[in-house]
């Protein structure tokens, strides 16, 4: 019985720009067996919410839930770090058989003596709705007994996808909004939504708007905290970056208190420029445009021309993308191409229709356009294209380098902060540092070329 | 002293689920893709867990089960994920675990797999092994054994009695599986080592992404391990039924346990368990390597007499560990694991023996929010154990010796090698040096003598 790279199912999956008019599945349920990349919904719950840095995380479910997401991103806090501590109701059999109730507001009671958290999240799993636990009522005792909000988040890892976990935890960050007092927010405020402070990135934008400016009110949820969302329903415009994490929370605001949004990017140094005069055009404030002309022309000063070298030796490589929401992969192609790099592949885990209509809007004839792949594809992509570098996630890195291609991580645990005009330039260091290493002269795939 | 208020949450986990140990088992048989049945995120988490310490690719297939399988069964996902997988990866052996969800929803693993059989398979198909490994039971070590001893159970088959050893080595690193193939090579035995995933789990740059790695436990060695002249078991806290006890009591192979050879008496035994299962003499370069330990051992013995140390991760690897540390001079102080055997006691006071080391206290069933309250308490010098244990050794300001699963801060993690002579020369080389190190690096005066 022989191999096949591409199951029949998948085929809707994938697009290759120019072979025919442009039509792309998306957003369906992982096929059994295609040994997705994805993760599952408590999953999406998790990363999203983790950064919020005084909260407590429960986890209630059995132990991996907890040990696979301890200490898992790199989003740094100013201050408290409980994020990075990993709780868990650590479910035995018994729990399963009797419910686990009581063990979680034992749990939640001990915790919450013992850290004194401004909130709690309770994270649900698979089985907890299947062996009946009523996570609502236990969050709701719990929360009137210590006088802190604790919050269910229905994260199930059974019910969906990622997207489906971004939900979750946005309705679950909407029940803080709103019961925080709003008293002294000026008329130039705004919520970062959708940055999660990776290397302190977060720390760099907030100082760009502030450059311009700007009164930040809440970091959701890179570097957060619970007192900020509270308030957070005070300020004047949400700005969504990661559109697939936070935009719910951004669309439950604007429903209900009326605020608007504005998405944009803060990766690669046109999009990075865009959010900044996007945010200025808004509040329609000559002085504040003015100023974020500033902000990018000295930064794109000192910027450009240590880019510049990158460029010369980067030319006419060949980039391969495959991450987790489509608006990093917007960016990331205008990035390589600021870089000189010609972008072959990209694709996302969860993508929607009108990300991947943008996508194959930016990219250039033949791009390779994929959704939710797995490795068998990825390698087969990376090998037909003869990709020189790979930029992905954790789970992605290993087919490059077994491939003995250069990879460029840009995921949830990096130490290079990649965002803002200083980002680009870590970026273009860092791809630098792959693609230019010598090691590739001593990998298989080169075999060929070494003879001829 | 050192009782502990029991906590009823778990505050960073000195264990891992069920799951993940039998995928890593089963990607150490040839042939083998690892599936697990339940939901898609099981899969990816594992993956990526297991990706981040052996640096190398691993596909764990999944039935991806949704919100609708749960009411009306994963059987049909099941199904649909093993056509997907044969077709995709051609495996000859599909190792299937179950998860939380499919436990708790009831799934009949066994009556879906026969099922399958019955509607698709055909000559070409692969072997299929189930296991039941629910992580609300056990840690991954449980998930392990259960997974080497469903490949036995499953697979192994009446066999005439042929010259091969069996060696079910447990869960160890790719470095020590390595060393094991060295030593029974060298002793002339024919070995069957179970799992091996020395290879598939640290393999060469390659040209083309593999489909499934070369290397694994041959399927047909597993086929007659029943046929075999002894199994050997490395373990002292091992389950009550395991691969050796079912080769043992349905086949009639003589089963040997012996401790992980872990530092010179664990090591010494097992030596002369094979002397004598092969009536042959200790090999010259084995008995070589015991002399150069013995004697870097007295030039070292003064940097790490005394010190205090903790040491924690899975309960055979820290028996091993805690016997090589009493034997250098370390005094291993705690001693813990997120497993519960309840044989991790005996097993440490048996293994210092006549050390002249007090018993240390050992703690079954403890997190790291535990072990660092502990640690404290006991004013340890030294941690030795895996990545996870770098948080409170930092906070503590304590030098750390990085040892077992999961290396998730470090590369290298699959080559460090714990077994054996060579073992015991590269731990006790690292402990030392470390601990030269920390003293080095906080002296006032930098000195370039030690």
């Amino acid at each position: 019985m022989s191999a096949q790279t591409l199951l029949k199912e998948r085929t809707k999956q994938i697009h290759r720009k120019g072979s025919a008019p442009f039509e792309l599945d998306c957003n369906k349920d992982s096929l059994a067996g295609a040994v997705s990349q994805r993760a599952c919904v408590f999953c999406g719950s998790r990363v999203v919410l983790y950064p919020i840095a005084d909260a407590l995380h429960l986890v209630h479910g059995p132990i991996g839930c907890a040990v696979y997401t301890w200490d898992i991103r790199g989003a740094l806090s100013s201050g408290p770090e409980l994020h990075r501590l990993s709780f868990s109701t650590d479910l035995q059999e018994l729990d399963v058989v009797f419910g686990g109730e009581k063990k979680l507001a034992k749990a939640l009671d001990e915790l919450i003596d013992r850290y004194q958290p401004k909130a709690a999240f309770v994270y649900s799993t698979c089985i907890v709705g299947l062996i009946g636990d009523d996570l609502e009522a236990v969050c709701k005792k719990v929360s009137t007994e210590k006088g802190i909000p604790v919050l269910p988040v229905q994260s199930d890892g059974l019910k969906g996808n990622k997207r489906a976990g971004y939900e979750a935890a946005c309705s679950a960050m909407a029940r803080l909004v709103g019961t925080g007092d709003t008293a002294g927010i000026g008329k130039h405020s705004i919520n970062i939504l959708g940055d999660f402070n990776l290397a302190g990135e977060i720390w760099l934008i907030r100082e760009y708007f502030e450059r311009i400016g700007i009164e930040v009110v809440a970091n959701i949820t890179g570097d957060g905290r619970i007192a900020d969302i509270q308030r957070c329903h005070g300020a004047a415009l949400n700005v969504v970056q990661c559109s697939g994490s936070t935009m719910d929370l951004a669309n439950i605001m604007k429903k209900r208190y009326g605020i608007p949004s504005l998405r944009v990017s803060y990766f690669g140094v046109e999009d990075m420029a865009e959010a900044l005069y996007a945010v200025a055009r808004h509040f329609g404030e000559p002085e504040m445009m003015e100023k974020a002309r500033q902000v990018v022309k000295s930064e794109l000063a000192t910027l450009l021309p240590e880019l510049a070298v990158y460029k010369k030796a980067l030319t006419g490589k060949k980039a391969a993308i495959y991450v987790g929401g489509a608006f990093k992969a917007f960016s990331l192609v205008k990035a390589f191409r600021l870089i000189g790099m010609d972008v072959v592949m990209v694709g996302s885990q969860t993508g929607t229709k009108e990300d991947y209509i943008e996508l194959e809007e930016i990219t250039d004839e033949g791009t390779i356009i994929v959704d939710d792949s797995n490795p068998l594809e990825l390698s087969a992509f990376l090998k037909e294209k003869e990709v020189d570098l790979f930029v992905g996630g954790v789970k992605e890195r290993p087919i490059a380098y077994k491939l003995g291609v250069a990879f460029c991580d840009h995921n949830h645990e990096r130490k290079e902060m990649l965002a803002g005009f200083a980002g680009m330039l870590n970026f273009a260091r860092e791809v630098y540092g792959s693609v230019m290493s010598p090691i590739w002269k001593f990998v298989p795939r080169r075999k060929e070329e070494k003879k001829s | 002293m050192t009782k502990m208020p029991s906590y009823t949450a778990t505050t960073n986990a000195c264990k891992l689920c069920k799951p993940l140990g039998a995928s890593i088992a089963f990607r150490g048989v040839e042939g083998c893709v690892p599936f697990l049945h339940g939901s898609q995120g099981c899969a990816t988490y594992m993956r990526r867990y297991i990706i981040s310490h052996f640096n190398e690719p691993i596909d764990i297939a999944s039935s991806s089960l949704g919100e609708k399988n749960a009411i009306y069964g994963g059987g049909p996902n099941l199904k649909l994920g093993l056509k997907n997988v044969t077709a995709k990866y051609a495996p000859k052996l599909i190792g299937v675990a179950t998860t939380c969800l499919t436990e708790t929803i009831g799934d009949d693993l066994p009556m879906l797999l026969a099922e399958y059989k019955k509607e698709f398979a055909t000559a070409g198909s692969p072997l299929l092994v189930h296991v039941s490994t629910p992580s609300y039971s056990g840690t991954h070590m449980e998930g392990f054994h259960a997974a080497v001893r469903a490949v036995v159970e499953q697979l192994a088959v009446a066999t005439t009695a042929n010259d091969s050893i069996n060696l079910l080595s447990g869960f160890i690193s790719p470095a020590d599986i390595r060393y094991l193939r060295e030593v029974t090579d060298d002793f002339g035995i024919n070995a069957t080592i179970l799992p091996d995933y020395s290879d598939t789990l640290d393999g060469p740059a390659l040209d083309d992404y593999p489909l499934i790695p070369e290397g694994g436990t041959p399927l047909a060695a597993i086929r007659a391990m029943g046929g075999a002249k002894a199994t050997v078991e490395l373990g002292a806290t091992l389950p009550e039924v395991t691969a050796g006890t079912v080769l043992r009591d349905i086949h009639g192979t003589p089963l040997h346990r012996t401790g992980m050879p872990i530092g010179i008496r664990a090591t010494d035994a097992f030596f002369q368990l094979l002397a004598e299962l092969t009536g042959r003499e200790i090999p010259g370069c084995h008995a070589a390597a015991r002399g150069r330990l013995i004697d870097s051992m007295v030039d070292g013995h003064k940097y790490v007499f005394g010190k205090k140390a903790v040491v924690y991760g899975e309960e055979d690897l820290v028996v091993g560990l805690t016997a090589l540390l009493a034997e250098i001079g370390v005094r291993p102080v705690l001693c813990a694991s997120g497993g519960k055997s309840g044989r991790m006691a005996a097993s440490i006071a048996a293994a210092i023996e006549y050390l002249d080391c007090p018993m240390p206290v050992v703690k079954e069933d403890v997190d790291f929010f535990d072990i660092e309250t502990l640690a404290e308490e006991l004013e340890v010098d030294l941690v030795v154990g895996h990545s996870k244990g770098y948080a409170f050794a930092r906070r503590r300001n304590l030098p750390m010796v990085r040892v077992g699963f999961p290396i998730h801060d470090r590369i290298g993690g699959q080559r460090i090698l714990h077994l054996g002579y060579h073992g015991a020369q590269a731990l006790f080389d690292l402990i030392a040096n470390t601990l030269i190190e920390k003293k080095q690096d906080d002296s006032p005066v930098g000195y370039s003598y030690m």
